[in-house]
């Protein structure tokens, strides 16, 4: 989808609302028989792919399901180790799901208050005085605007490299902040922000960029 | 089409006039909640100022205006483009110190008090100071400090309604990165 991910950082840097509005999540699931082709390797938190990339498995997915049920870190639902059940033969054959592993909440706030950090190191780096901090960020999958207010609220989109209509996006977001976040009696300013209108205002403007190429 | 325009003269009028009636019912409440004067005075800043607070992003978020170079770029912006977008009104600036540090907005007919008239036992009630609290919050969220008070009031006998701002200093702990 072309705008994947929509941050809004307050003025310490701290995560005020996040949302992610891929439709479709990058899973694969495929049937195994013993020995198992691909490379698996535990890390603390996951199972990952280490070698062996086929079929569209590709190295750094992990595995979420095993034979249909849920797979939590690196044990299954009955506390058995992950690694053990596919090293048993007989369990063949066997169904694994795999994908790419999706941010906790924890790790997008980490995320958001670095990009702040960065976001104020790049006014440091700059030649001139008085430059702004990181507007666009680009790599070859996707790229990352930013836009500060002048009272230091970041709004941050991840889009498509090629989505065109992000910083009328951007505007749009600052506008609905100011309506349905401030004008919010019940809201107190620099916490989380959990409203459904804000929540469905911001769908339906990121909706309305991909559809027209502009959010006004 | 005299018949349109007329209809939408008409709304707003009517919708600035539940406005008019919504801050005299507050400052009513305010009056029998605290009875003394001063304590309403300073309770309408607090209320003006958390308002000045929010207000200021909406306000960016329309005027799409980048950050004022000195006081007297933000005195304009504040009478002609946000008392215009807000209140209808456009005060004028003037009365600025020697050291360019305090100016006068002088607001020709107060919306807040069209139909007001004070009584002899309310002579120190600052009836509109939601509005000094307002510019308060609202500057102190661009990181200017400054102080507002009433100096004339037209509900006090005077000829008109003189609103005083004073720059205190510049916040600087609180700066995001790249404003400078």
């Amino acid at each position: 989808m072309p705008v994947f991910s929509v941050y809004v950082v307050n003025k310490a840097g701290g995560l005020v609302f996040q949302y992610d509005h891929q439709k479709t999540s990058i899973e694969l699931e495929k049937t195994f028989s013993y020995p198992l082709d691909l490379k698996l390797e535990p890390q603390t938190d996951y199972v990952t792919v280490v070698f062996g990339q086929q079929d569209g498995i590709k190295v750094g997915h992990v595995i979420l399901s095993v034979n249909g049920k849920a797979v939590s870190g690196r044990k299954l639902q009955d506390g058995s180790d992950v690694m053990e059940f596919i090293e048993n033969e007989k369990n063949y054959p066997l169904n694994i799901r795999f994908g790419r592993p999706k941010l906790s909440s924890n790790q997008k706030i980490m995320m958001a208050s670095m990009f702040h950090s960065l976001y104020a190191i790049s006014v440091q780096l700059s030649p001139e005085s008085g430059s702004s901090g990181i507007q666009k960020l680009e790599t070859d999958t996707f790229t990352l605007h930013c836009h500060q207010t002048v009272t230091g609220v970041k709004f941050i989109v991840i889009s498509d490299p090629k989505q065109v209509g992000v910083d009328s996006l951007l505007a749009r977001l600052y506008t609905i902040y100011s309506d349905y976040a401030l004008k919010n009696p019940f809201y107190s300013l620099e916490m989380p922000i959990r409203t459904e209108l804000f929540d469905s205002q911001v769908v339906t403007a990121i909706e309305q960029t991909e559809k027209v190429g502009s959010a006004i | 089409m005299s018949k349109t325009t007329g209809r939408a003269f008409e709304n707003k009028k009517l919708v600035g006039e539940l406005f008019t009636l919504t801050y005299g019912a507050l400052v009513s409440q305010l009056i029998k909640d605290y009875e003394k004067d001063d304590e309403v005075n300073k309770q309408l800043d607090k209320m003006g100022y958390n308002i000045g607070v929010r207000l200021v992003e909406d306000f960016m978020a329309r005027s799409n205006l980048g950050k004022c170079q000195d006081l007297r770029e933000t005195a304009d912006v504040i009478a002609k483009v946000a008392f215009k977008m807000y209140l209808n009104i456009t005060p004028v600036v003037t009365n600025w110190s020697l050291a360019n540090d305090e100016f006068s907005l002088i607001l020709e007919n107060n919306p807040l008090a069209e139909f007001v008239e004070l009584p002899e036992r309310h002579s120190d009630l600052s009836y509109a100071n939601v509005l000094c609290g307002a510019i308060r919050g609202a500057l102190e969220m661009l990181q200017l400090e400054v102080e507002t008070w009433f100096l004339k009031d037209a509900l006090k006998g005077d000829t008109a309604t003189e609103l005083r701002v004073k720059f205190i200093k510049k916040l600087t702990d609180a700066l995001p990165a790249g404003e400078d």
